[in-house]
């Protein structure tokens, strides 16, 4: 049955333009082409990465979606029966690489943003200052001060804190289920932009210890590459406990992917399977979290912030309290928009909930409580642009995480296929004729780009709302409204519906 | 009041006056002075703050109100009776004026805390955090009913009107203050509420505000947090609850409030010495969500203290001034000038610089 699946792709060549320079056969990394002749793809391996379309230096590349259409059924979807015919022919768990991409509501389109006409005046970012820094970490209701011969003084010494440029950072993605060059250029680019880059749940490889300043290090359920030398070389220690492309999970890197150095950074044998359990194995209940987040702060000397990350799920705000309240500085929130290197297709696409969401109810919650103040929130899970940045800020969010941004911008096209690790872009691979693909300084060249254009924009945004500080956007949910959302939508947002 | 409306933009003229000795006068120079000033209002509000006009009373809380129905009245006075000692109440004077029309009931109290209530949870309580709970609850539960102001030897008098003729209605040339600080209002839209008009007091705090406070979303959630309710539709409610936070509850020097409420910039921050730097990074990182963002200048008053304040890129506008003993803060400087022609010095005050006057100590007023 396997053969009779039909491919998604086909691969178009214009065999009048091609000089048989052989160089798609080279680049793809899904070993689509053959050469005998001339070049013949072969179609059912298609993946659409777009990789040889960039690379032919004919133009002689067309990737199309199949034409051949199966006889339309807007329920029983072409994709719905080829993953049927999958399974039917292979008894497994369909997997998947990236986020979410089902057609659910998306709520930050339905989400406008204010700006000053007249009664304020808009502010211009290039004629007056716009400030974008951001402070992560757990701050007391009030600051102490004392006079001290006539000189007012600070009296109150506060939990740490981490500096950010601007309110954005990227998300925790693995060494292993990305490439060391991947890794070094976001290091490179987080250390420059001075912002932060995660290291995921894979270790800290030794030639990102120079920036460890600019580093969140990952405490993860399979503990990977976990010593006090890891713990050392961070700005902050982060608890994984789920993510938002598969909550409640576990995760798995296959063997293939674990080579020499993977396998050193993880602490793991070569050639052997990374499992994650689904939970931690010390953490079966709240009272654990907050005993593995003092165990932290005692490695760290409390001289760290810790980050507790979840995904967000249907109950995330009690949840999120509970974190708050066990000591975590930061709370991590990962909307079922977020990536993930490889997940069973079902989990990602059918768990959790919407980032938009996550973020009111959770803000709104820690204020009902009074201790909004005592935690950092980052929100991550599928931000686009500088306007789904804005708007989370004005949900409610300190700062936001951006990870398939940051592959993309790396080159990535999201083919999806991140879990083969056969990735053309030499992004979410280990092999090294793929790897050496990925220059990590033009790849933090271009990350860089990124970053600075959304913190331009974002400044442009403020300027537009009147204000020269993210902290005055910062939950202030007044800016926002509504477009096509219901009462309850309205309401869980904390929003008016535009008009009002 | 339709509360559809949250929150009504307006533009504006302020004023204020103190004799650092507490030599008291009639509020005949402040309605002098706002008057001039008149184009910057459009009769929809105007208003004064007073301090130092009930000597006889200095130790009661002298709360005054606004009623839209003599329901309102019976059930605030229940209220009152049942959670302080009322040494008197009666209604606030006032003379027909022709300019003003349909005023609510108007009335005054003062009163004291009576010791055995001023426990919450069987801890006992702040006297002042008592007062200020049972004014929120009088504004956001007791149906038309309005706290125009609670503080100590101080009243605020304000209403729909051009200013100087709700200085005429209120008859404050009857009055002896040594503070007087007043407001006329240029509100975007029209719906004709006297509680919306400055000042907005609470305890003996008040704020006279011209502009209008662009974060005012997340100052306000950020009160709501400590308990402060904001229920009377304009931005400026937000700048006396967060004085009150910052000052009275954390304790802060009114010259830290000022830095807070208009924060250094960052790039600023960096270039201070060590120790100042600490503070001021602190300070921001804390309180970031009381940072008063957007245009506005501001005359922040209590029974000791005058504190003019601009924001910290000067989007409007306010000079101060002095003769004596007499300091002198207004929008605009012809509006000082027309009271006191021959001043010893006059400035335009600094954006985010705040412009404090004291009452010279000894010189004890309530
Ligand atoms: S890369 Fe383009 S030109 Fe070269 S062999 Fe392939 S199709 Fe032909
Ligand atoms: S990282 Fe590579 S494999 Fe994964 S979606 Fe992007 S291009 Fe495809």
């Amino acid at each position: 049955m396997a053969n009779l699946i039909p491919p998604r792709f086909k691969v178009v060549i214009d065999y009048e333009k091609c000089r048989k320079c052989k160089r798609c056969v080279i680049n793809c990394g899904f070993g689509v082409y053959s050469f005998s002749d001339r070049v013949i793809p072969d179609h059912k391996k298609c993946v659409s990465c777009q990789r040889c379309v960039a690379y032919c230096p004919e133009e002689a590349i067309t990737i199309i979606e199949n034409p051949n259409v199966f006889r339309p059924n807007s329920y029983w979807t072409m994709e719905e029966r080829i993953n049927i015919m999958k399974q039917a022919s292979s008894s497994g768990m369909l997997l998947t690489g990236m986020g979410n991409d089902r057609p659910y509501k998306n709520y930050f389109d339905h989400l406008l943003i204010d700006a000053c006409q007249v009664t304020n005046p808009s502010i211009d970012p290039l004629r007056e200052p716009m400030e974008l820094t951001t402070y992560l970490g757990s701050k007391p209701d009030a600051v102490k001060v004392k006079v001290e011969d006539g000189q007012i003084k600070l009296d109150t010494k506060i939990a740490p804190q981490i500096k950010l440029d601007t309110p954005i950072i990227f998300s925790p993605m693995s060494y292993g289920s990305i490439s060391l060059n991947a890794h070094k250029a976001l290091a490179r680019a987080a250390k420059e932009c001075g912002i932060l880059m995660n290291t995921g749940e894979g270790g800290l490889h030794k030639d990102l210890y120079p920036y460890k300043d600019r580093i969140i290090v990952q405490v993860a359920s399979g503990r990977f590459g976990v010593n006090q030398e890891y713990l050392d070389h961070s700005a902050v220690v982060e608890i994984k406990i789920g993510q938002g492309a598969k909550p409640g999970i576990g995760g798995h890197l296959p063997g293939e992917k674990v080579n020499r150095e993977v396998s050193e950074t993880r602490m793991i044998p070569e050639g052997t399977d990374a499992l994650s359990p689904a939970p931690h194995h010390d953490i079966y209940s709240i009272e654990d979290l907050a005993q593995l987040i003092y165990a932290l702060k005692e490695a760290t000397n409390y001289e760290k912030p810790v980050s507790v990350k979840i995904a967000a799920v249907h109950n995330v705000a009690a949840i999120a309290s509970g974190i708050a309240r066990a000591g975590a500085d930061i709370i991590y929130i990962d909307g079922f928009r977020g990536g993930t290197g490889a997940a069973p297709t079902i989990i990602r696409d059918h768990i959790g909930i919407p980032i938009e969401l996550a973020i009111a109810a959770v803000d709104d919650r820690l204020r009902a409580e009074g201790i909004r103040n005592s935690v950092s929130i980052v929100a991550a899970g599928g931000f686009r642009h500088s306007g789904d940045v804005a708007k989370a800020i004005a949900l409610g969010a300190d700062a936001v995480a951006i990870g398939t941004a940051a592959l993309i911008a790396m080159g990535c096209h999201v083919c999806q296929m991140c879990h083969t690790g056969n990735c053309s872009w030499g992004i979410a691979t280990q092999r090294p004729e793929l790897t050496q693909r990925l220059d990590p300084d033009w790849a933090a060249g271009q990350l860089i780009n990124l970053i600075k254009s959304w913190s331009l924009e974002l400044k442009e945004i403020l300027g537009a709302l009147g204000l020269n500080a993210i902290e005055s956007l910062r939950g202030s949910r007044e800016r926002l409204r509504g477009i096509g959302l219901t009462d309850t939508e309205l309401a869980i947002l904390g929003v008016k519906h535009a008009g009002r | 009041m339709d509360r559809a409306f949250e929150r009504i933009p307006s533009g504006c003229a302020i004023s204020g006056i103190m004799n650092v000795s507490g030599k008291r006068i009639s509020g005949e120079k402040i309605i002098t002075s706002i008057s001039l000033m008149h184009d910057r209002s459009n009769g929809l509000g105007g208003g004064f703050a007073a301090y130092g006009i009930y000597p006889e009373f200095a130790d009661h809380y002298a709360f005054h109100l606004m009623y839209q129905s003599e329901r309102g009245r019976t059930l605030t006075e229940e209220f009152l009776n049942k959670h302080f000692i009322i040494e008197r109440g009666e209604p606030i004077p006032t003379r027909p004026h022709p300019e003003i029309t349909d005023p609510p009931l108007l009335w005054r109290y003062f009163l004291k805390a009576p010791e055995e209530r001023l426990y919450k949870n069987h801890e006992p309580m702040d006297e002042r955090d008592y007062v200020v709970e049972k004014v929120m609850f009088i504004n956001d539960n007791i149906p038309d009913s309005y706290v125009a102001s609670s503080g100590k030897n101080m009243g605020a008098f304000k209403g729909v009107g051009y200013p100087e003729d709700i200085g005429r209605f209120f008859r404050l040339e009857e009055y002896e203050g040594y503070l007087w600080t007043a407001h006329g209002r240029f509100p975007t839209n029209t719906p004709g509420w006297w509680g919306g008009a400055h000042p907005f007091t609470l305890l003996d705090w008040s704020v006279v505000h011209n502009g209008e406070i662009s974060s005012y979303g997340i100052n306000k959630r950020y009160l709501e947090m400590f308990g402060y309710k904001c229920t009377l539709m304009t931005d400026t409610e937000v700048v006396a609850y967060a004085v009150d936070l910052l000052h009275r509850r954390h304790g802060l020097p009114l010259e830290i409030v000022a830095k807070v409420l208009a924060a250094p910039f960052w790039k600023d921050i960096e270039k201070m010495e060590e120790e100042d730097k600490r503070l001021y990074t602190t300070l921001r990182q804390v309180y970031g969500p009381s940072l008063l963002n957007g245009p506005f200048s501001i005359i922040v008053a209590n029974n000791k203290v005058m504190m003019g304040l601009n924001d910290r890129i000067k989007l409007r506008p306010m000079v101060w001034g002095r003769r004596g003993d007499f300091y002198y803060m207004a929008s605009e400087e012809s509006a000082i000038y027309e009271i006191e022609p021959s001043l010893d010095e006059v400035h335009v005050a600094k954006g985010g610089e705040p412009v404090i006057v004291r009452l010279k100590e000894g010189e004890q007023n309530g």
